[in-house]
């Protein structure tokens, strides 16, 4: 099987250089390839949301993408917005308001979050849930995760007011 | 002054691990050399097999092995069953049949599994799957429940005269005599069909043979890791002490993760202990609609009796509860609709006869609910009814029918899942019915705002519900508890978890006892090698049966180091207190010793103990409660119809609820909030559709309807609390309190918001579509 193509993905700031088959899926490249596994993969159809990553930092579904198409592109996971001790603000925001349970769907919010919340640091509460329609959660009814994303964007806000003083 | 955690509404302490992709769930594991499975399923739900030809797969470069049933020699085997089967009461019918690990002779339900291919890569497995040559002869397939019991219907188990599967009558009292003295007998039909559990995380194995070690380790996404592990051991000759069975991260539960044992379990360790390498399998969505548990199938010809001035004389109904292709869970899901069928109320005389019946569909086990919410249905429906009959409010009609508080324990003369007499422990109905009316201005918006929205032409409507739900059954969990050298705490407990917090509420209960702060608490559940005594997560037990345990040996260790740290400071006990990770003396406290110290102590590496001393400041306790607990509560909804979509939108929804004491008031809420987010999916979302030959027509997510965050209201909660007094933390357990009560509530807002159009609504799930079919009917009627 000579139909290996050689790929070089840039995932949370750092190139990887792959030889992968044509039809391996980004969700199995950043999870089984390169072992980053708080990407989680709910349907390989492309409805639960729980894969998303951002590409180019638009946030896109991992498990309707090939590896291949990710060739040049940089890649966000949730890896990449902050540590255990270090939490990004959305992800201490999630914390704060227990928006996770099993939090297998989880790192999917996150990543449709994190740009949603920079494109619209005021949101309301139908934004909100319209902005996470595309992202199934079957333990927490969607609520303590909408009552996070407000503490996020308030938090966010002060931050920036801040650093604009 | 110490602080008391239990009640705290505390952040979760496995929170970071989650939110940043490091917690480790089963696909996360990866062990050089490994494996991965895949399985060629059956197209047909119903079919003879007449040939299986596995080889050509065997020769795809990167496969390892292929496997068709007869490959499995001696070890192919059903069952065993799950849940043991009714004792051999009178007049109890009950046929087991149990599921295989792959199709033998014929096909009973879609995607039952016909052979196995185990591969270098996930995605060559897969591409085996086509090299395998089968000959089925399609069957025609016994689907609808009602159906499946005619004579002439296909045969699910060729060897038995029917599809009937169990049979059993339950009685209090004398319906019929009851039925003679009543003003008033409603009799409906209600029809409750199939629902998936739905967890985000698929099911997942890896199965490894250690040869070397003689260790078998399997990591699972089960809600029963121990009892798996038991199992397995048997299953295959070896010691239960060379089987560790981890439920790491689970990804969701809802149910269908305590059935045991899936063939792919099976499966994955016989070959597993053939071929010594590690192996995964990972199972699709489509396959989790296939081949995951499902629940809620049920037909109910019921009946009430009334008196004039609303009080229930008696309740009867005859129902058919759809099992499945086999019926390894035995009755717990029947019993579950049989214990709620009488609600909250004091019913004097009830006659229920329960027919179980095999189709060919996917197994039925519980889900989140497990047969509470068809019973809840059928006695808040049939109320409904009656207090319109009766010119009653339907808040009155329930007043006036509680089990009052001092009524309890009230034995409902029945007997419950487990066999026993049907128990409620405690409750206080009516406060919680009234605070929720009150909270969701009952009286104003039926007397104002209502008339108000109907005049502008609005379909808005209001509905309340009463439930319980039998939570906290045995028979029992452990835990160890040992303070570790620097101070820390460290517990063992059985119990899987699958997002209920118990990182953090079992610790809030540790830290009271032992002073430390729950964030000292380093808790492990789901690992076999940890603790190896006691049966999952599921009933909602946890809460109950687990914390009690945790208490227990909490408690224990906490007499060993006041015992210990008493010699230490040459203080009696009794003048001791234990806060901040230290032992001191209550009136001096700068004379204290620290947790870690006194754990050093207690573990002396040279001299002499006195006889009987323990090592360490360690306890295991175990906790089986007398019989399950009782919680309760009330739900509240206001909808609006759109008539010419049908689609609905929830305008408020209020849920009071009464688990007993509540460890972590905000994991509560988070419960609550996600089970009325599957009772609503349940209600107006979700169904499962299968065709006449038992084909599912709806198996992805872009066509089976998971609610969003569109589609969820915000739910106000309220509490009440009536301690259960079966144990000493008086918990009750809250997991599945949010589902239960909703179908029930959605039905009476929706007549409510259509009242002019006098609809009945007996079936869930409905849908736009269905509504439509509702209305237009009674349009042509009037």
């Amino acid at each position: 099987m000579s139909d290996l193509q050689p790929i070089t993905v840039t995932v949370n700031g750092t190139p990887y250089e792959r030889e992968v088959e044509p039809r391996l899926l980004l969700s199995d490249f950043l999870r089984h390839e390169i072992g980053l596994t708080g990407t989680h993969v709910g349907c390989e159809h492309g409805v639960c949301g729980a894969c998303t990553v951002l590409f180019d930092g638009d946030p896109i579904r991992s498990c309707l993408m090939f590896a291949v198409q990710a060739d040049g592109h940089q890649v966000t996971t949730v890896e990449g917005l902050g540590t255990p001790d270090g939490l990004h603000v959305v992800q201490e925001a999630f914390r704060e308001a227990h928006a996770v349970q099993c939090g297998f769907c989880t790192p999917g919010f996150l990543m449709t979050l994190v740009p949603f919340l920079e494109q619209n640091p005021d949101p309301s509460e139908a934004e909100i849930r319209e902005a996470i329609s595309g992202n199934l959660c079957r333990c927490t009814g969607y609520q303590h995760i909408v009552d996070a994303v407000r503490v996020a964007a308030e938090n966010m806000r002060m931050q920036a007011a801040g650093r604009g003083v | 002054m110490t602080v008391k955690y239990v009640g705290q509404r505390m952040t979760r302490t496995e929170d970071p691990r989650l939110l940043t992709g490091q917690a480790l769930f089963v696909d996360d594991v990866e062990i050089p050399g490994m494996l991965y499975a895949a399985f060629l399923r059956s197209d047909y739900a119903h079919a003879r097999l007449r040939s299986i030809d596995v080889s050509a797969a065997r020769e795809r470069p990167g496969v390892i092995a292929a496997y068709a049933a007869a490959d499995m020699g001696e070890a192919w085997q059903p069952g065993p069953p799950l849940v043991i089967p009714p004792p051999t009461l009178e007049d109890v019918v009950f046929h087991t049949r149990t599921q295989v690990p792959l199709v033998k002779d014929k096909v009973r339900h879609l995607g039952e599994p016909l052979a196995m291919v185990i591969a270098e890569s996930r995605y060559v497995a897969e591409d085996a799957l086509e090299d395998i040559l089968v000959d089925l002869e399609p069957l025609p397939a016994a689907v609808d429940l009602e159906d499946a019991l005619q004579p002439d219907a296909p045969l699910v188990h060729d060897d038995l005269e029917s599809n009937l599967a169990a049979h059993l009558v339950q009685e209090k009292g004398d319906y019929a005599a009851a039925r003679e003295k009543a003003d008033l007998v409603i009799r409906r039909r209600i029809v409750i069909d199939r629902c998936v559990a739905g967890a985000m995380e698929n099911r997942g194995i890896v199965a490894h043979w250690d040869h070397k070690a003689q260790q078998l380790t399997v990591w699972d996404t089960t809600q029963a890791p121990i009892p798996l592990r038991n199992g397995l051991a048997g299953m295959f000759g070896l010691s239960a002490h060379q089987v560790r069975v981890i439920a790491p991260f689970v990804g969701g539960g809802f149910g269908p993760k305590i059935m045991m044992f899936y063939p792919e379990e099976v499966l994955l360790v016989w070959a597993t202990l053939k071929l010594g390498r590690p192996i995964k399998w990972i199972e699709d969505r489509r396959e989790n609609f296939l081949t995951t548990t499902q629940e809620r199938g049920q037909v109910h010809d019921a009946e009430i009796a009334l008196s004039k001035d609303g009080r229930i004389l008696g309740v009867s109904h005859a129902f058919l509860h759809d099992t499945g292709a086999y019926d390894p869970y035995g009755l717990t899901i029947p019993l579950n609709t049989q214990s709620h069928a009488m609600g909250a109320y004091d019913v004097p005389n009830y006659h229920s006869e329960l027919r179980v019946v095999f189709t060919n569909k996917m197994i039925v086990t519980p889900v989140r609910g497990a047969g509470r919410p068809q019973g809840i249905f059928l006695m808040e429906r049939l109320l409904d009814i009656a207090a319109r009959e009766l010119g009653i409010d339907r808040i009155e009609i329930r007043k006036r029918n509680f089990i009052p508080p001092e009524k309890f324990p009230y034995n409902h003369q029945i007997i419950d899942q487990a066999f026993a007499s049907l128990m409620f422990d405690s409750g206080n109905y009516l406060a919680a019915l009234e605070k929720a009316a009150e909270m969701i201005g009952y009286e104003e918006f039926v007397k104002e705002e209502q008339p108000r929205l109907r005049a502008e032409g609005r379909h808005v409507g209001i509905g309340i519900v009463c439930f319980v739900e039998t939570t906290g059954v045995g028979p029992y969990e452990g835990a160890r508890i040992t303070v570790e050298t620097d101070g820390r705490i460290s517990v063992a407990t059985g119990v899987g978890t699958q997002g209920q917090g118990h990182f953090t509420s079992f610790a809030q209960i540790v830290a009271d006892q032992l002073g430390v702060s729950p964030r000292d608490v380093r808790l492990v559940t789901g690992d076999t090698s940890e603790f190896h005594w006691g049966t999952g997560t599921f009933a909602s037990r946890g809460a109950v049966v687990a914390a009690n345990a945790i208490h227990a040996a909490a408690k224990s260790v906490r007499a060993k180091v006041l015992k210990l740290a008493s010699k230490v400071l040459e203080t009696p006990e009794e003048e001791l207190e234990l806060a901040d990770g230290v032992v001191r003396v209550a009136d001096l406290p700068e004379q204290s010793v620290g947790l870690g110290e006194l754990a050093v102590l207690a573990n002396p590496l040279r001299g002499a103990v006195e006889p009987g001393t323990e090592p360490g400041l360690e306890s295991t306790d175990y906790y089986g409660p007398q019989y399950g607990a009782t919680a309760s509560g009330t739900h509240a909804m206001i909808l609006e119809v759109d008539p010419e979509t049908m689609m609905v939108e929830v305008k408020r929804y209020v849920a009071v609820e009464d688990c007993g004491t509540m460890l972590n008031p905000l994991i509560v809420e988070g419960q609550i909030h996600g089970g009325v987010a599957l009772g609503i999916g349940n209600s107006y979302y979700e169904q499962l559709v299968y065709d006449e030959t038992g084909q599912l027509l709806n198996a992805s997510m872009a066509d089976y309807l998971i609610p969003t965050a569109s589609e969820v209201p915000r739910v106000e909660v309220g509490h009440e609390e009536t301690r259960s007094p079966l144990n000493e933390l008086g918990s009750k357990g809250a997991g599945e309190a949010g589902t239960i009560p909703v179908p029930a509530l959605f039905a009476q807002a929706l007549e409510d918001a259509l009242a002019d159009y006098r609809l009945e609504v007996l079936e869930m799930p409905l849908s736009p579509n269905k509504l439509f079919a509702l209305l237009h009917g009674k349009e042509v009627e009037r």
